[in-house]
């Protein structure tokens, strides 16, 4: 080990530190100038804690079923019970223990469904953009024809053959959503690749795959993350639809929309079965759908002109 | 323009083979339809009948030309829950999935029109703001829980309309309220930054400069230019409208296509839900070739090429 790396080392250390801070005081000043993102952060920020600290945070055991206290109302209610704040379901559980348990099938299939959507459909859009051609028309008409088919639809018949779990869910989610990445990831590219920096590349000889990976996808990224917080929010409504529907979670996974299916069951008789999920999904969303909006405003200023 | 309508129907076609491919390969491929046809405990012979009755026990692709052959004829099998073609038990089905979409896309209208041009016309105030608001409230909200609370509040707490079901009209108002503020959001929002657009060009300065009434300023000079977009985004709402209509169904049971289509899905019921999905896909492809030359036709400074 010679001397002069190692002062480099710790030079470049001296200097990266104070910039980094900048950055992240610079991310929460701009932030926190945004009312709504503010709020959209917060909401995250807490249906994340939410999530990880579920088993400590969770009054009750999320399926524990306790007959002698079914349907019992909110806490504030005539008839409600003390340790139960938003009263119980059916079977006696906890109504607040299993909203806070849900954050995590939510999330967990939200996020790990965009991430699949999104690298499949950014290589797709890379492709199919950058080569054109013969390539380009199969990828567009297979984007063509997925869109042709609800996706709800899609989605419950591939669940139906594949079987319902947590896995197939995230899978299928992922597997159909990539379409919305491909078609903007493709236009972004065909405008990008026609710039003078990315022929120069070319005229120098660089190759496809350098040209690809760092002249274009570093443009395509930002609109990228943007769409991709934005659709962590739609992927979270689906999940509960298809396991409104029967064919998502499984009980006795603890699933929001789960509930409302339970919920909506009793409707005549407990309300607060099927109001609460509700809330909790409509909540997550708008957080993230602000934080996303936010996000937009910041990475994409164009798009910011064009919302008026 | 005629060269153009060729073009696009000529670009129909291999989107409908990969949607017949699609739908083929999913309920052939990935599934076994003679377990999910047969009894638990049905003997090998059976099965091995069964097969061969279907025509599974032929090479794939002599399997998936014999699908398409059928289909072009449109026969897509028998229902094995009914026992009766597919094809007639979804066309039955279909006028109340209709009644549902058309009543739905009437609700998103009357409140997206008004609310998107009055928002446009009173940027920033606050009335803007509680419009757009509502509209991103309306996103986040999942469309069947919107129907299970109307359902909480007007039908088991006020007791004004019925729970569910199909037959009178005020059965119809809430599914319809359900699925059109759905998309009554989305389309709020669009017709607001489309209006916002209109208003900042040249000929309404030009318009106002003579000295035009505002309000002929903004219905005749505004408004109808902004419809131009908004006529395609509501052709291009086909296919959420029908994937709502899904699980609206659902939720009121209504006794359209798309409660039969859930149904049937749960039941295994493949034959119905390949002709379903088929003609599903038919529905958005030319709508959203309508959508295509709507706009074409409305706005001339396009060109066909």
């Amino acid at each position: 080990m010679s001397l002069p790396t190692q002062t480099e080392k710790i030079a470049q250390q001296a200097i990266k530190k104070p910039k980094e801070a900048g950055k992240a005081s610079k991310f929460f000043s701009s932030l926190f100038k945004s009312k709504t993102g503010t709020i959209g952060f917060i909401i995250v920020v807490l249906v994340v804690l939410a999530a990880i600290f579920a088993p400590f945070l969770a009054p009750y055991d999320p399926a524990a079923t306790n007959v002698a206290s079914r349907l019992k109302p909110p806490v504030w209610m005539d008839g409600g019970v003390a340790g139960h704040i938003l009263g119980t379901d059916n079977l006696g559980r906890d109504i607040l223990s299993r909203i806070i348990v849900g954050s995590r099938v939510s999330l967990l299939v939200g996020v790990s469904a965009v991430l699949l959507a999104g690298v499949i459909g950014m290589v797709m859009g890379l492709i199919s953009g950058f080569y054109g051609g013969f390539v380009d028309t199969v990828i567009m008409r297979l984007v063509d024809s997925f869109l042709a088919i609800p996706n709800i639809l899609f989605m419950l018949i591939v669940l139906a053959i594949m079987g319902p779990s947590l896995t197939s869910l995230i899978l299928v989610l992922g597997g159909i959503t990539w379409v919305t990445y491909a078609r903007m990831v493709r236009s972004e590219t065909l405008s990008i690749k026609e710039r003078d920096y990315v022929r120069s590349a070319r005229a120098i000889g660089a190759k496809d795959s350098r040209i690809i990976i760092t002249y274009i996808l570093p443009n395509v990224i930002s609109s990228f993350i943007v769409i991709a917080t934005l659709n962590v929010a739609s992927t979270i409504i689906l999940e509960a639809s298809l396991s409104f529907l029967g064919l998502g979670i499984q009980p006795p996974d603890v699933s929001w929309g789960l509930m409302l299916s339970d919920g909506r069951e009793y409707l005549a008789t407990s309300w607060w079965i099927a109001t609460f999920p509700g809330i909790a999904i409509t909540l997550t969303v708008l957080g993230i759908i602000f934080l996303g909006d936010w996000l937009r405003d910041v990475l994409d200023p164009r798009l910011k002109a064009k919302k008026g | 323009m005629k060269k153009f309508i060729v073009k696009q129907l000529l670009q129909i076609i291999p989107v409908l083979f990969l949607v017949t491919l699609i739908v083929f390969i999913l309920v052939n491929v990935t599934g076994d339809p003679v377990s999910l046809a047969l009894p638990m405990d049905a003997t090998e012979e059976e099965r091995e009948a069964m097969r061969v009755a279907l025509g599974l026990d032929k090479p794939l692709i002599v399997q998936y030309g014999i699908f398409l052959g059928n289909l072009v004829q449109g026969d897509f099998g028998d229902s094995f829950k009914y026992q009766e073609p597919a094809l007639p038990i979804i066309l039955e089905r279909l006028p109340a999935t209709l009644e549902l979409a058309v009543a739905a896309m009437i609700v998103a209208i009357i409140i997206s029109i008004p609310l998107g041009i009055l928002s446009a016309t009173r940027r920033n105030s606050f009335f803007d703001l509680f419009i757009t608001g509502s509209s991103v409230l309306g996103k986040a909200m999942p469309n069947f829980w919107l129907g299970i609370m109307l359902i909480l509040l007007f039908s088991v707490s006020l007791g004004m309309l019925p729970v569910s079901g199909r037959g009178t009209f005020a059965h119809l108002v809430l599914p319809a309220i359900t699925l059109g503020t759905g998309i009554a959001a989305e389309m709020t929002r669009l017709i607001r930054s489309s209006m916002l657009d209109i208003l900042g060009q040249d000929y309404i300065r030009t318009a106002r400069a003579k000295g035009l009434v505002e309000a002929i300023v903004i219905n005749k000079h505004g408004f109808r230019n902004a419809l131009i977009p908004v006529v395609t985004i509501m052709a291009l709402q086909t296919s959420t409208l029908i994937g709502g209509t899904l699980i609206t169904e659902t939720v009121f049971a209504w006794p359209g296509m798309g409660q039969l289509l859930i149904q049937s899905v749960n039941a295994r019921d493949m034959a119905v839900v390949q002709a379903a999905t088929f003609i599903i896909a038919l529905f958005v492809i030319f709508s959203n070739l309508f959508a295509d030359l709507a706009y074409r036709y409305l706005d001339p400074r396009i060109k066909y090429d």
